[in-house]
Formats: structure tokens, sequence, C-alpha cells
């Protein structure tokens, strides 16, 4: 005969699952703190720029930290172009290769170049840094650019970005194409309907939330990309504002590593410490904007299958 | 798909004509998927191309040798070294933290507010930049915690370094193991729950063990993202040029300077001259040879381990 008092269990053991339980709790409490840690690490630098800057440094005709010309709109507007080249070149290939991949490829093939192009999705970004300098740059852009063009530019590292953001979008665009149950595309061909209408008018509408995400997610990668731009945009110390893509220039995460590499230097010079900081934490709220709206897409996916 | 009913009826449709814009489609959609594969085939190859007269010429002693300004003396035995330290701050910080985590979250945590927070900030932590992660680093770790991380040297030291890693790792180690813990079926936890056993019981005797190949998966696979990173090293000051050191004692070394295989890439890829290109050529050849041991060893434990309910 069972009591309920033997049901409860023996002290010790509860004992041990109410710390076990804490422990883990405090792991996940983990994250919270680095993400305040984030924000209050970039803000309290970031304030400190603000606070001491005269404005009209913020708008000069170009990024020179050490003279003290911030001029944010070069460095944003670099950030832009080198993302705009990424997407035009990564957003139809990737997209083009998740469809081949989710609707025409045979099974097998889709198994063996999935994991592919997932391990190509992690090749570091100081390899394509090297390849848009070392190849991209004299072979590719050098024939389309008018004139001379400097070896470091903005156009090469924009495409060296697009390489390496084209295997992500294709990875999660072909997964929410894959997700698509298969009676919608039954009820297309019942219809009478080929395999391109039914690709194009019945699966890649039903996918759009997850193609939509996998493209935002690019781009979010394409602005906070680095290495690549690093290496191969050039403009080590500062840069002048420029639209020309065939142009070095600067980006706000180049700017960041060109004035960390000489950081100790930086320590001393009045500002160009924290605009370390300002500049991270603009970078920080475009990411961050951008991956919300992502996952808002992404939750539409699944609430409807 | 196998043979499913549209396959059927698509070939019938097929029979009767030729759909040649149909098959200009598929032929655009090849040539995407080709193209970017081609690009990475080509970026391979001429890496390789490029590397071939280093190893040739030098063979292991480039492996073995320390950074140097001189092209034909410069090697990436310090970079290595530096790299293999670095993971070892991954794994042991950020491999059990980010384990835990992902148990709180799978296995204790109820559908409240606060856990949807909490995943929220998790999956937007993996979306950080990881330059930002290396400025949490430079403020942290660096400038806060300089006279613990590197007296002697503003803070910019192994330990730093690792440190940073470790938190750029965590919210990637936290949402595959989810994901792996997620995939063990409620009938074994209910079973279990079922005779008697308590919480942790049932993670530590059935979730565990069943979600452990999906785990190691994706956490081998964080390693290898850690291994490749450059800018967040360069932003908490990793040595980008040579350096002599030789540490007294693990202290010492904790708090010295170090680089990394990939920041000494960054570094010479911006040298001019082309014996300094060779040298980038092979040293890209060597990290990414290690990258691709790590994922396969994480291909073929997916492979080895993987269960289907």
């Amino acid at each position: 005969m069972t009591h309920l008092r033997g049901l409860e269990g023996s002290p010790a053991r509860r004992r041990r699952e109410t710390a076990i339980r804490s422990l883990f709790l405090l792991a996940a409490g983990i994250s919270v703190v680095i993400s305040a840690a984030i924000i209050l690490s970039l803000a309290g630098e970031a304030l400190n720029f603000a606070l001491n800057i005269d404005p009209r440094q913020l708008f000069t005709d170009g990024w020179f930290p050490r003279r003290d010309q911030f001029d944010v709109p070069t460095i944003v507007t670099g950030t832009l172009i080198v993302a705009a080249i990424g997407m035009i070149v990564a957003a139809p290939l990737g997209i083009g290769a998740a469809i081949y991949l989710a609707e025409y490829a045979r099974p097998r093939t889709r198994r063996i170049l999935k994991p592919i192009l997932e391990v190509l999705a992690g090749i570091p970004s100081v390899v394509l840094g090297f390849f848009a300098l070392a190849v991209i740059s004299p072979n590719l852009i050098d024939p389309i650019c008018p004139g001379t063009t400097p070896l470091f530019n903005l156009a090469a590292a924009g495409i060296g970005v697009g390489i390496l953001i084209t295997p992500l979008i294709a990875s999660i665009a072909e997964d929410a194409m894959h997700a698509v149950p298969s009676s919608l595309r039954e009820a297309s061909y019942g219809l009478g309907a080929q395999k391109r209408a039914t690709s194009m008018f019945v699966v890649v509408p039903a996918a759009v939330s997850g193609i939509v995400a996998s493209l935002i997610i690019g781009l979010s990668r394409g602005i906070g990309e680095t290495m690549v731009v690093a290496i191969a945009a050039g403009a080590v110390g500062g840069s002048l504002f420029s639209l020309n893509p065939c142009q070095p220039g600067q980006t706000m995460t180049a700017a960041m590593t060109a004035l960390a590499t000489g950081s100790d230097q930086v320590r001393g010079a009045s500002l160009a410490f924290p605009s370390l900081f300002f500049i991270g934490l603009l970078l920080f709220f475009m990411t961050l904007a951008l991956n919300l709206v992502s996952e808002r897409f992404v939750r539409r996916v699944r609430q409807r299958y | 798909m196998g043979v499913t009913t549209s396959d059927v009826v698509a070939q019938a449709l097929h029979g009767r004509r030729f759909d040649a814009r149909g098959y200009l489609f598929e032929g655009l959609l090849l040539l995407a998927l080709l193209v970017a594969l081609g690009v990475l085939v080509t970026l391979l190859t001429d890496v390789v191309i490029r590397a071939m007269p280093v190893f040739a010429d030098r063979g292991t002693d480039f492996l073995a040798s320390n950074m140097s300004a001189r092209a034909e003396r410069a090697g990436v035995l310090q970079g290595i070294t530096g790299s293999l330290s670095l993971m070892a701050f991954v794994v042991v910080l950020a491999f059990p933290t980010g384990v835990a985590a992902a148990v709180y979250l799978e296995e204790y945590a109820r559908d409240t507010p606060l856990t949807r927070f909490l995943n929220t900030v998790i999956r937007n932590l993996a979306g950080v930049p990881s330059i930002v992660y290396g400025l949490l680093g430079l403020a942290v770790f660096a400038v806060l915690l300089g006279d613990l991380t590197g007296p002697d040297r503003a803070g910019r030291s192994l330990m730093t370094g690792g440190l940073t890693l470790a938190i750029l790792v965590l919210p990637i180690v936290i949402i595959t193991s989810a994901e792996a813990l997620r995939a063990v079926p409620n009938t074994i936890r209910e079973a279990a729950f079922g005779v008697g056993a308590t919480r942790w019981e049932v993670i530590r005797s059935h979730v565990l063990p069943y979600a452990a190949p999906g785990i190691l998966t994706g956490t081998i696979l964080s390693l290898a993202r850690a291994f490749g990173e450059t800018a967040p090293l360069i932003m908490v000051g990793a040595v980008t040029g040579g350096f002599a050191f030789t540490a007294a004692g693990p202290v010492e070394a904790l708090q010295g300077p170090y680089t990394a295989l990939p920041t000494m890439i960054f570094s010479w890829a911006r040298q001019p001259g082309a014996d300094f290109r060779a040298n980038t050529a092979a040293s890209i050849v060597v990290l990414l040879a290690v990258l691709l041991i790590v994922n396969l060893t994480a291909i073929i434990l997916r492979n080895r381990y993987d269960r289907r309910w």
C-alpha cells in the first residue's frame, strides 16, 4: 500500500533537483547578461563620443578619424554600396539555386549538394577577402570599370560579400521551399500546371516568407561583414565620400578594423577610440532591426504549416 | 520526393508537347546553382595553385616556422598554436554553458513571456555581426578587466581573445543544442517519468544520451565557425605582425600576446609582393584543411548516429 507521503520522494533528491534547475537557469541567463553587456559597453563610449563631438565633425568631406573628421555618411554609404552589390550577386544565384534544389533536383542530388552548400557557407570571410583582392579585382572588376581601376575597390569587395552570402541565402530559402507540403504541388499539377508554373506560382508564393527572411538575413550578414571589405576595399586610414564602386572606399566595419589595428595609438587620440563604439552601436541596431524583421517572416511560415 | 503522384502527372503532361520555356527556366536555375558552386571551386583551386610553390619549396618548414617580416622565412606555427589555444577557451567555456542553457530552455522552461524573451534574445545574439562581439571584448575584457587579462599589454592578451570567441559562439551552441534536444521524442521522457524518474534523471539518463550526437555535431560546427573568425580578434588586439614570446608559465601565457591563423592571413593578404601572396594562399590552405577535417568529423558523426523515430 503506497502512501501519499511515499510519492513525495526524498528531500535530498528534491534539493538536488532544485539546485540543478537553478544551475541551468543561470546558464540561460548568461545570454541575457551578454546582450546587456553589449549594449552597455557600446552605449557608454558611444555616448561619450556623441556628447563630445562637434556635430559639424560628423558631416565633413570624408572619414578621417585621426584628423577628427568623422563623416558618418561616407561609411554608411560605403556599407550600403557593398551590401547592395553583394545582394545583386547573391539574391538571384541563391534563390535560383534554392528553387533548383527544392523543386528540380533529384533527391540524391539534393542530399549531396545541400551539405556541400552548408559547408561552403562556413568558408571564413578572410579567405573570400583574399580571393576578392587577388582574383576578382584584377580579372573581373578591372575590365568592367572604365579607366584605370585601383586594385582595392568597393566593387570587388561587394562581389566577394555576394559570394559569401550566396550559400547562406540558398540554404535558408531551400529549407523554406522544401517545407511546402507536397499536396500543394499535386493540386497544382492536377489543375494541369507544368513544373515551371507550379514552382513559380505555387511553391514560391507559399514559401515567400522564408525566402524573404533568407534575403534579409543575407543583407544583415552583408552589412556586418568585415574581413572581405577590410582586405579588398582598401582605404586603410580614411576615405573621401564617394559613390563610385570602382574606387576604394570605407564601410562601417572596415573603418572599425582600421581603427583597431592601431588601437594603441587610438587610445591617446581624443575621439577616435569612442568613435569605434559609436559606429558599433549604429551597426548593432541596423542588423538588429533586420534580424527582428526576418524573425517575423520566419514565424509566419511556422504558423501556416 | 521519390515517385509521387505529382511526378506521374507531370510526366504525362510533359509527354504531350515540348515545354521550351520550362526547360529554359530549369536551365537558368541550374546555371545559378552551378555558378554558385563553380565560383567556390574556382576559389579553392586558385588558392591551392598559388600555395603549391610554398609547400613544394619548404614542405613542413612552413608549418613549423614563426611569423617573420621576411616571406621566405615566415611560417604559420604561431597562428596554429594560437588558434588551438583560443579553441580551448571555446570548448571549456562556451560548450558546457551553451548546452546547459539549451537544456534549461527545452526541458525546464515553460512557455512564459520570460522564456519567449530569452529565446528571442538568443536568436538575435546569433545574428549580431562578429565585429560587435570584438567591441564587447575590447570594452569589457581588454579595458575594464585589463589588469586581470593582461596587465602588461593593456589587456590585449590570449585570455581576452579566448573569452571573446567563447561569447561569440555561445548563442550558436545554444541554438544547435536546443534543436537536438527538441528532436528527442516526448514518449521517451514520458516513459522515464512514468517509472518515477525526476526531471534531472530523465535528462541525464535519457534525453542527453539521445540528443548527444546532434549536440556534438552542432558544437563541432560552432567550433569551426570560431576557428575562422577574424574580425573580433583584430578588435581585441591579436598580434598581426611578428612577435617573439616565450611564456614563463601558464599565467604569463594567458596574459601574453598571441596571434591566430585567420589574423595572420589578414595581415599577409594586405602585404604587397608575390612572396607574401603565396604565403597567404598557403596559410589559407592550412586553415581550410583544418576546417575540412572539423566539418567532416561533424558530418561523419551525424551520419553514424543519426536516429529516426
